[in-house]
Order: structure tokens, then C-alpha cells, then sequence
């Protein structure tokens, strides 16, 4: 599943996970997972909720050991230790931070019996608070502290050891999303700038997008895709991650060609998909990639360029910066496309209710998928 | 996709997990309390169930003799051939216990020690055995004795396995009837209990009368005192010479009536904690629909309240079944002539030295503590499951007649309680009921008296402070290392078996198996019989399954990742343990701790087979002094079990709330 979009070129593999596979019983959690984590890299392992992130992750801390497959970290086989005989610092969405001890207690906690001097170690609790940003918090306890006071007195104590990995599970989804937007800044700065190997756990994908050098995007136990966030956004390799990160348009039809596709009584050029003639297949296009007539490189006005059509325009939603336009054409056999059109686009075409209008679904943004299994 | 999984984890090697150094000690710790659980609980438990199993028998046709009456030695014959001939021992004779001797004289009529005829005996196999003099002699040997030397051997009986304990005691009425009488007394008294109970819980929950503290703490006070204080009580006031005695209308106190109405005290504050629990999880919503639905008073007392309730009352139920039918210090004060399981068990043990019978009685009584617990611990269960899915608590609202109905109830309930435990001190202080009635101190002047004086009484406070502090520990590590270790599956649940196990056992039956397991000279743990430790250890296991339940709902409260988070900054558990488990859960051990205490001085039944005489207690010497006669006595060594636990309580408080604001300053700000 390796990524050759991605350059890693020059880094050096800090974590590498071979066919690692947890059963719960008879139930499988992880099946077979295979990946590579670079050095100083922030990693998301990004899924719906019970798709087995968490379980990744605790196998990498080694929480919950795997049933099978290996982890190794910095070149040494840790696949059987316990926690307590690997490198890491761990933050839980919990924060799971220790009620009756002071925030710079609960930071010194691991540098105690390091055989550190006392003023070593308040020494470096001083630089922990004001790496997180809290210099004055330290005398405080937990529940004194605001919620994302207590996510960043968490990270602090994860990162007082200068463990070699960092592991972070759902750390932002307690907190209320103005917290969290900040936070996602904050975090990713700190990170580079102590450039440790990361792995966070989020169910968000705006969250991902956002601080992820790059995104594993899981699925019932099985990564679906490795990539940059532009990558995975871009490019995605199924219709899973299609349709789990962004908006996308999902039309069913037929293959009709190697690069063609019909739906309804239209025929449609796409990407390359190499799927069988006749086949059932779902024809995906994100709404920002749907160009009107008379806007970007659609300026021409010859209704035959390709991949273009005739919709009426059925309905529209102000969602601030954009528009998301409902589009409908009765030759797509009733399926409504979504269009995302700037408000200069309104404005200029005269888009209203009830209005024609002609667009283009561009052949190098119109994927071809297999249909999902579950469908 | 599991196809492949199944295929993929088939060929691939399974990772096996390496311990760390911590999960070892710590599952160290669960098999050192597991041990403990086994040798102080499970072990005596299976010494007393083959006791009861095991009978003794003379068994004559294994010895034979030869006897020379001065013209050689006669033709060999066999004990049971002479006793077919003299018919002398009756089959149901032979039957004995396992120290019953039998003088082969017996079965000569004519013998006489000064008679020159020589005998010779021998025993066909080498299972049984005699005593001459006391020489054991278990060979198959021919012995040759003269007529003085004869009269100095007693045949041993032989043991063997079977139900005969258990037929006799079935054929014997005045045994089995005890079965229906324990029934009967514990039915009856929790029908009562617990319909006073659920009155008294429902007047504090749903009405807005005054003195509610003050209720809740009188309704507590029982707990405070031995279970046959109030039988002292009812004896001076409805005894032969009662104070009140006219009340009864000619019925005697002594017998189910007193029973009942001391254990309906005693079992009172453990029916109202769970009643009252039950009340305040109950979901405030549905009274205010069906306030709106203009439903009655009574309507929604049948319709919301008793079901939303119905889970407390049956656990109620079974834990006051289960205390009145496994107590012994009451129906011994006041029972008279009327037999119960647990006092029987004293009878045959204490008075009649039958052990076997003992076991069997015990193991009667086992049956139905065994049920309701089960039932309990099903009950609990459900319970549980309601109280999560809670939500709004219910605030009664004032309604001026409900509210002086349920004043008045509770000042009743009250009285009687108070009543009680003032007629005890009253008793005590009193120089010589009823003819010299002036007030003096001399009842508290227990040297003089019998049942080990004012030794009993510090001994107590050892057994309470001893049983508290190694009880506490004893619990509080096991609960932690059961609850926070990973993996080790079958450990920990044969561990959290054996944990709830003693809730099970009736005091008097572990009590009983002490003397089995340990008073066995074979055992290395021998010593310890007849010491203030096997009276600790037996508190500690009677009282352990609430003090580890206890501490399990604490340590459940915790976030379950701090050993994760201690684990990944390489810090070992008992750094964990001390500086942030113990500390949050401070309340909690405080808790077990009074609890053990105060349970530690009160009973009667777990130790009233195991104190020696440098051992005696100030809960046995209640029981003893009242045997004795010594009424006025006991009552007032009862007084001091009171005051002590009263004191105990007091402080207790006190330390508390000073710790938690030195330590739980991080808590509410
Ligand atoms: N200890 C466990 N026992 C049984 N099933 C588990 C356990 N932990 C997780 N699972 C199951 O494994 C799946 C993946 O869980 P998890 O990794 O926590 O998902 P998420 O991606 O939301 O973090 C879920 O279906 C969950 O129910
Ligand atoms: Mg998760």
C-alpha cells in the first residue's frame, strides 16, 4: 500500500507494522495491517467510529498486543513487550490525568525515580508548561483547569520523558470546536517543532486534513488508503475514502468503454479505471470539480464539449463562501448532482431557481469505482 | 474479509505477550490473597462438608480374642460373635462419634480384674485400632493381657464415609424441626423488617418532614451493637419479671416472639440502606407525569413507586432472610426452648461435643444462606443496570398531613429503637432488678464476673483494630490488583469468586470449620488455634466479600488509563498505587476500615467456637454473662460494645472529613 505520490525519500522508517492482526473472540478487529510510520512524521489514523483505530494504536503501545504480525520501532522487534519496555508517550481522550496531583505534579510524574535532581526535574516541568503554553497552570489541579487546559497539561506529561514516538488517541474530541480549532494549530506546530513521530487517532476528517503529514484511512479493521491529506483528498484509491472524506457525488451506471461510462441514457468520458465492460459502477465527482459554462476553462460556448450537460437547477444552499447547488437532469435517470459554485459564479451566470444552465464534469475528476460491497 | 483474517492469522505466528515485571507481582499479589481466600475460607469449608460426611462406627467383627481361664487358650472368636451372644450392644449402640471408646469388658459379663484368666486380642485388619493404657495399638498382632491389664483397653471406632450423620439428624425430630422454625422466624421477620424498612426509606425520600438526620442516625444504631443486645432488652421488659410484661397478655417473650421482634431491630438498618438506595435511583420524571396525569397518591405509590423499587425490596428481602436465619446470639438470649439451625449447631458442638452432628447442622444451614445469596447477587445485578440508565432525582415537594403521618411513623420506628438500646442502659445501671432498683456502677464491674472480665473487652478492641487494618489491606490490595491487572483471565475470576463467596457462609459454619481445619495437629497453621490471629483471619474472611465490594465500586470510579499512562512513563504500579490510587480512594478505605471494625466488636457467631480463654471477647462475654445469670452484666458489657463503636464511628468521622480536606483538596472547588 505504499504511497508513491508521497516523497519519504531521505527519511528513515521509525515504525514499521507488518500484517498485524487483532481478534476480539472470533471477531476481527484488525485484519492483516500493514504500514510504515517516518521518522518526525505526524501520522492520523483516520476511520469511522469501531473501524479499529484505537486498536491500532494500543497494539503500537502494545496496551492490547496483536494476535499476530509485528511492530517494530527504531529497527528492534517490540511486537511482545509490555508498554512499560517501550518508548512511547501516550495522551487519551480522557486526558486520564491524576485528580489529586497539581499539574506540574502530574508532568513530573514520569521524571520522578529518574535518578534526576529535584531541580532538574522542575526545571523541565517549567519548560513543559511553557512548551504547552501554561506557564502559570502548574499549581493548579485538573479540575481547575479548562478542558483544553487539561488536553495540554496531558500532552506536556506524554512528552516529559522525550519518548521517541507519540501517540495520540482522539486527543481534541472532548473539547467544543472553537477549542478545537486552535488547538489542531497549536498541536501541529509543537509537533514540528520537536519533530516527534506521531500517531493521532481521529474520526475527523477535517481534523486530519488539517495536521496530518499523511492519513491512513481505515475501515473495518483494513486500511483503505495511505496518503497526503491533498493525496487522499485528491486521489482517493476507493469509493470508501471517496465518499468518507469530502463531498462526493455518487452516480450509478455502467462501464461502457476504458474510459468511458453511462448513466441513464448518457455516456460520460472518465479517468482510466479498468473495470469490465457492462460492469455496475458508481461514477463519483466532487461538487467543487462540477464547472458551469461560461466560468474557469468552461468558457466556450459549443454545447458539445465533453462531458457537459443541461440541468435545471432544482435547489440552492448559502453555505457562506460557496454555494451548493442541487442539479438535475432527467437523462441521469433522477440522480441529483451537487455542484459547489463561488457566489461570483451565482452572480455572473444569473443561477437561479428554476434556471438551465449547462455544466461540465471535467474526465480527469470523474472517477469510475467498483461498487461498495455493502451497497 | 474474517476468511482471509482466519487464513492470514493461521499462517502467521501468534505474538505471545511478555509479561512485565509489574503484571508479575501483581498477579503475585491476586495468587497471595487467592491462598489466603483458599486456606481461611475454601479449605476449613471442605474439612467441615467431609466431616459431616463422616461416621464413626465400632466395628467388632474386626477384633477377635482367645481367653485362657487356666486350662489353655480357647477357640479364636470374633467381638461381634460374643456380643450376638451376651446381646449386650444394640447395632444403634456402635454408632459413635470419632472419639467414642468402647471397654471390650463389656461384652464379658463375668469378667472381674481380679479374676487370673488371661485374654488375647488381636484386630483382623490394621484399619482400626485400641487403646491399652494410652498406647495405641493398630497392628495385627495377637496381645496377651491379664484381667487387669484388660479392663485398661478401650476399643476406638473406625471411620467411614456416608449420609448416616445426615439420616440421623432427619430422624431425629427435635433436629429437623429446627428446619421449619429458622424458616418461619426468618420469613416472618423479614416480611416485617422490610415493610418498615420501606416505610421508614419512603417517608425520608418522598416527604418534607423535620428531623430527617436525626431518623437516619437512630436508624443506625443497631448496627452498633451485638445482634442479642436487644434480646437483653426484651428480657427486661417482657421477661418473668419484666417491666412491661403485661403487655404480652400471658405470651412468653422467650420463643418466636422475642426472636422476631430482636431481629427486626437488628436487621432494620441493613434493609434501610438498600431500600433507601433503591428510593433515590428511582426516576424523578415519572412522578411528575404522573402528577400531571392527575394520578392519586396511592395510584402512583402502586403504579411508579413499589416497581420502580421492586429490585431494593427483593435484595432487602434475601439480605434479611439471610441475617436472621445464620444469627445466633439472639434466639441463645431469648429463644428458650424454641430450636434454631444456629443455635443447634452451638448445642451440638458446645454442649453435647458432636462435631460430626455439628457439621451436618452447618451444612443444613448452608442450603438456604446459600439460596438467598444467589437470589441476592442476581437481584444486584439487574440493579445495577437500572441505576445507570437514571436520571432525574425526585424532590418532594411539602403536604402538610403526608408529611405529620410520616413524622409520626418515624418517631415510632424511633422510639423503638432508642427504646431498646435505653433499656440496656438502663439494666445496666441498675443495682438488682426489680427489688433494689437504685443506680450504681457496679455492673460495670466485670472482674468479678464470669466471661474474662475487662479482658474480654481490650481483647475486643485488638480483634476490631487488628481486623480493620489487615482487613483493609488485605481487601484494598486484592480489589486493586484484580481490577487493574490485564489478562490472567482464570486468576482473577476464580479470585473474584472466592471474594464473594464469604457473604455466603454463616458465621457460625466458618466458625465451625475453623475448628476442623485448624485444630487438626496435622496442620502446619495449627498454632494459630486458640491465638487472637485466627480470630482476626476469621473476621477478616467473615467480613470481606461488602469491604471488597467496597472497594471494587471505588476503584471502578478511576479512569481506567492511569496504569496505561504510569506504564508508558515507565513507572511501576506501587508508585501509582501510593501516590494517586490510595489517596482518591481515601473515603473508601476509611470506610472499610470502620466497617470492619464495628463488625469486628458486634459479632457473635463467627468466633464463639474459636476464642481461648486469654482470648476472650466482650461480645462472647455478653453472651456467657446471660448464660450465667449475669443479665444486668451483659447488658452493660453490650453498653460498652456500644459506646466503642459509637466512639469508633465519631472518630472515624472525624479523621475523615480532616484527611479528605487535606488530600481531596482537588476535589470540588
Ligand atoms: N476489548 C475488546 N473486546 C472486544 N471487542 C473490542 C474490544 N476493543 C475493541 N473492540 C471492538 O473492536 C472494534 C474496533 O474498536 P476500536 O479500535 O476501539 O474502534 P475505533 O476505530 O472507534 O477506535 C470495535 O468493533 C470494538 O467493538
Ligand atoms: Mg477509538
Amino acid at each position: 500500500m505504499a504511497d508513491e505520490t508521497t516523497d519519504n525519500s531521505g527519511s528513515k522508517v521509525y515504525l514499521q507494522i507488518d500484517n498485524l492482526t487483532k481478534k476480539f473472540g472470533n471477531f476481527v478487529a484488525l485484519d492483516s495491517v500493514s504500514l510504515e510510520v517516518y521518522e518526525g512524521e505526524f501520522v492520523c489514523f483516520l476511520g469511522p467510529s469501531g473501524c479499529g483505530k484505537t486498536t491500532l494504536l494500543r497494539a503500537i503501545a502494545g496496551l492490547d498486543i496483536q494476535t499476530s504480525g509485528t511492530v517494530r520501532q527504531a529497527d528492534v522487534d517490540i511486537s511482545a513487550l509490555p508498554p512499560s519496555e517501550r518508548d512511547f508517550g501516550i495522551v487519551f481522550q480522557s486526558y486520564a490525568l491524576f485528580p489529586n496531583l497539581t499539574a506540574e505534579r502530574n508532568i513530573a510524574f514520569g521524571l520522578e525515580n529518574q535518578k534526576l535532581e529535584k531541580s532538574a526535574v522542575a526545571k523541565r516541568v517549567t519548560e513543559l508548561l511553557e512548551l504547552v503554553g501554561l506557564p502559570d497552570q502548574g499549581p493548579k489541579y485538573p479540575a481547575q483547569l479548562s478542558g483544553g487546559q487539561q488536553q495540554r497539561i496531558a500532552l506536556a506529561r506524554a512528552l516529559a520523558t522525550s519518548p521517541g514516538l507519540l501517540l495520540l488517541d482522539e486527543p481534541l474530541s472532548a473539547l467544543d470546536a472553537k477549542v478545537r480549532g486552535h488547538l489542531r494549530h497549536e498541536m501541529k506546530a509543537l509537533q514540528r517543532r520537536l519533530g516527534v513521530t506521531t500517531v493521532m487517532v481521529t474520526h475527523d476528517q477535517e481534523e486530519a486534513l488539517t495536521m496530518a503529514d499523511r492519513i491512513v484511512v481505515m475501515d473495518q479493521g483494513v486500511i483503505e488508503q495511505v496518503g497526503t491529506p491533498t493525496n487522499i483528498y485528491r486521489e482517493p484509491d476507493t469509493l470508501f475514502v471517496a465518499d468518507f472524506i469530502g463531498a462526493m457525488n455518487q452516480i450509478e451506471g455502467h462501464v461502457n468503454g476504458d474510459n468511458s461510462v453511462s448513466v441513464g441514457e448518457l455516456s460520460f468520458t472518465s479517468r482510466n479505471h479498468g473495470l469490465a465492460r457492462e460492469a455496475p459502477v458508481v461514477a463519483a465527482i466532487r461538487p467543487e470539480d462540477i464547472v458551469p459554462q461560461g466560468m474557469g476553462d468552461y468558457s466556450s460556448s459549443d454545447s458539445n464539449v465533453e462531458n457537459s450537460l443541461e440541468v435545471e437547477v432544482e435547489d440552492m444552499e448559502f453555505l457562506g463562501s460557496f454555494w451548493r447547488v442541487s442539479l438535475n437532469n432527467s437523462a441521469l435517470g433522477g440522480a441529483a448532482l451537487m455542484a459547489d459554485m463561488s457566489i461570483n459564479a451565482i452572480r455572473s451566470l444569473e443561477v437561479n431557481i428554476g434556471s438551465t444552465i449547462r455544466v461540465k464534469l471535467p474526465a480527469d475528476r470523474l472517477w469510475i469505482f467498483p461498487p461498495s460491497a455493502s451497497a | 474479509m474474517s476468511e482471509s483474517a482466519t487464513a492470514a492469522a493461521g499462517a502467521a505466528a501468534l505474538i505471545k505477550p511478555k509479561t512485565s515485571k509489574d503484571d508479575r507481582i501483581m498477579v503475585g499479589f491476586i495468587l497471595v490473597i487467592c491462598l489466603y481466600l483458599l486456606i481461611t475460607l475454601a479449605f476449613p469449608l471442605y474439612a467441615m462438608l467431609s466431616k459431616s460426611f463422616s461416621t464413626y462406627a465400632f466395628d467388632l467383627t474386626n477384633f477377635e480374642f482367645q481367653v485362657n481361664t487356666g486350662d489353655g487358650w480357647s477357640e479364636t472368636f470374633s467381638a461381634a460373635a460374643q456380643n450376638d451372644k451376651v446381646k449386650k450392644f444394640k447395632p444403634e449402640d456402635l454408632v459413635t462419634s470419632s472419639d467414642g471408646r468402647l471397654a471390650p469388658t463389656e461384652l464379658f459379663p463375668d469378667f472381674s480384674f481380679r479374676s487370673p484368666t488371661l485374654y488375647k486380642l488381636r484386630q483382623v485388619r490394621g484399619d482400626t485400632s485400641y487403646l491399652f493404657k494410652t498406647d495405641r495399638v493398630d497392628d495385627t498382632d495377637w496381645h496377651e493381657y491379664s484381667s487387669n491389664d484388660f479392663r485398661r483397653i478401650v476399643l476406638r471406632a473406625s471411620a467411614d464415609t456416608g449420609l448416616d450423620n445426615f439420616r440421623t439428624y432427619f430422624s431425629t425430630p427435635a433436629l429437623f424441626r429446627s428446619i421449619e422454625n429458622s424458616l418461619f422466624i426468618s420469613i416472618l421477620s423479614t416480611i416485617i423488617t422490610v415493610s418498615l424498612a420501606f416505610g421508614f426509606a419512603y417517608a425520608i425520600n418522598r416527604s418534607t418532614m423535620r428531623f430527617k438526620g436525626l431518623f437516619k442516625l437512630i436508624a443506625m444504631i443497631p448496627i452498633l451493637v451485638p445482634s442479642l443486645l436487644p434480646g437483653i432488652a426484651l428480657v427486661y421488659l417482657f421477661g418473668n419479671q419484666g417491666m412491661i410484661k403485661g403487655m404480652l397478655m400471658g405470651e412468653s417473650i422467650y420463643g418466636p416472639i422475642g426472636i422476631v421482634i430482636g431481629s427486626v431491630f437488628f436487621t432494620f438498618p441493613h434493609a434501610l440502606i438498600i431500600i433507601t438506595t433503591a428510593l433515590a435511583i428511582s426516576d424523578g420524571r415519572l412522578y411528575e407525569a404522573a402528577t400531571a396525569l392527575r394520578a392519586s397518591r396511592w395510584r402512583t405509590f402502586w403504579t411508579v413507586t413499589i416497581p420502580g423499587a421492586r429490585y431494593g425490596l427483593i435484595s432487602a428481602a434475601f439480605v434479611v432472610f439471610n441475617l436472621v436465619i445464620t444469627d445466633f446470639g439472639l434466639p441463645k438470649v431469648i429463644g428458650g426452648q424454641y430450636n434454631m439451625l444456629a443455635v443447634d449447631i452451638y448445642k451440638q458442638v458446645i454442649g453435647q461435643q458432636n462435631f460430626e452432628m455439628g457439621a451436618v447442622v452447618s451444612v443444613v444451614l448452608l442450603i438456604p444462606a446459600l439460596m438467598a445469596f444467589g437470589i441476592d447477587r442476581y437481584v444486584q445485578k439487574k440493579q445495577v443496570a437500572q441505576l445507570s440508565a437514571r436520571s432525574v432525582p425526585y424532590v418532594p415537594k411539602p403536604h402538610k398531613p403526608f408529611d405529620r403521618i410520616c413524622l409520626g411513623y418515624c418517631s415510632l420506628i424511633a422510639i423503638f429503637i432508642v427504646g431498646l438500646i435505653a433499656v440496656c442502659q438502663y439494666a445496666a445501671l441498675i443495682k438488682f432488678w426489680p427489688y433494689n432498683l437504685s443506680l450504681s456502677l457496679d455492673n460495670y464491674n466485670f472482674k468479678v464476673m464470669d466471661g474474662g472480665g475487662w479482658d474480654s473487652y481490650t481483647n475486643s478492641i485488638q480483634l476490631g483494630l487488628f481486623t480493620a487494618l489487615a482487613g483493609t489491606i488485605i481487601v484494598f490490595i486484592g480489589a486493586y490488583m484484580v481490577e487493574k491487572t490485564n489478562g490472567f483471565f482464570a486468576t482473577r475470576s476464580a479470585f473474584q469468586f472466592l471474594a464473594m463467596m464469604p457473604m455466603a457462609i454463616p458465621g457460625m459454619v466458618l466458625g465451625l470449620a475453623y475448628i476442623f481445619f485448624f485444630n487438626n495437629p496435622d496442620n502446619p497453621l495449627n498454632p494459630i488455634y486458640g491465638t487472637l490471629a485466627i480470630l482476626v483471619i476469621c473476621s477478616v474472611t467473615h467480613f470481606y466479600t461488602v469491604s471488597h465490594l467496597t472497594a471494587v465500586t471505588a476503584l471502578k470510579q478511576m479512569d481506567r488509563e492511569f496504569e496505561s499512562v504510569a506504564a508508558s512513563l515507565k513507572q511501576p504500579f506501587h508508585k501509582l498505587l501510593s501516590k494517586v490510587t490510595v489517596p482518591v480512594c481515601l473515603p473508601s478505605i476509611l470506610d472499610i476500615s470502620i466497617y470492619l471494625f464495628v463488625n469486628a466488636m458486634t459479632t457473635v457467631s463467627a468466633v464463639i467456637f474459636l476464642y481461648s480463654p486469654d482470648t476472650t471477647l466482650a461480645s462472647v462475654a455478653v453472651l456467657n454473662m446471660d448464660d450465667a445469670g449475669d443479665v444486668a452484666p451483659a447488658a452493660a458489657m453490650g453498653m460498652m460494645i456500644f459506646y466503642t463503636n459509637v466512639a469508633a464511628r465519631l472518630i472515624h468521622q472525624f479523621v475523615s472529613r480532616k484527611l479528605v480536606r487535606r488530600t481531596q483538596a482537588w476535589r470540588g472547588t
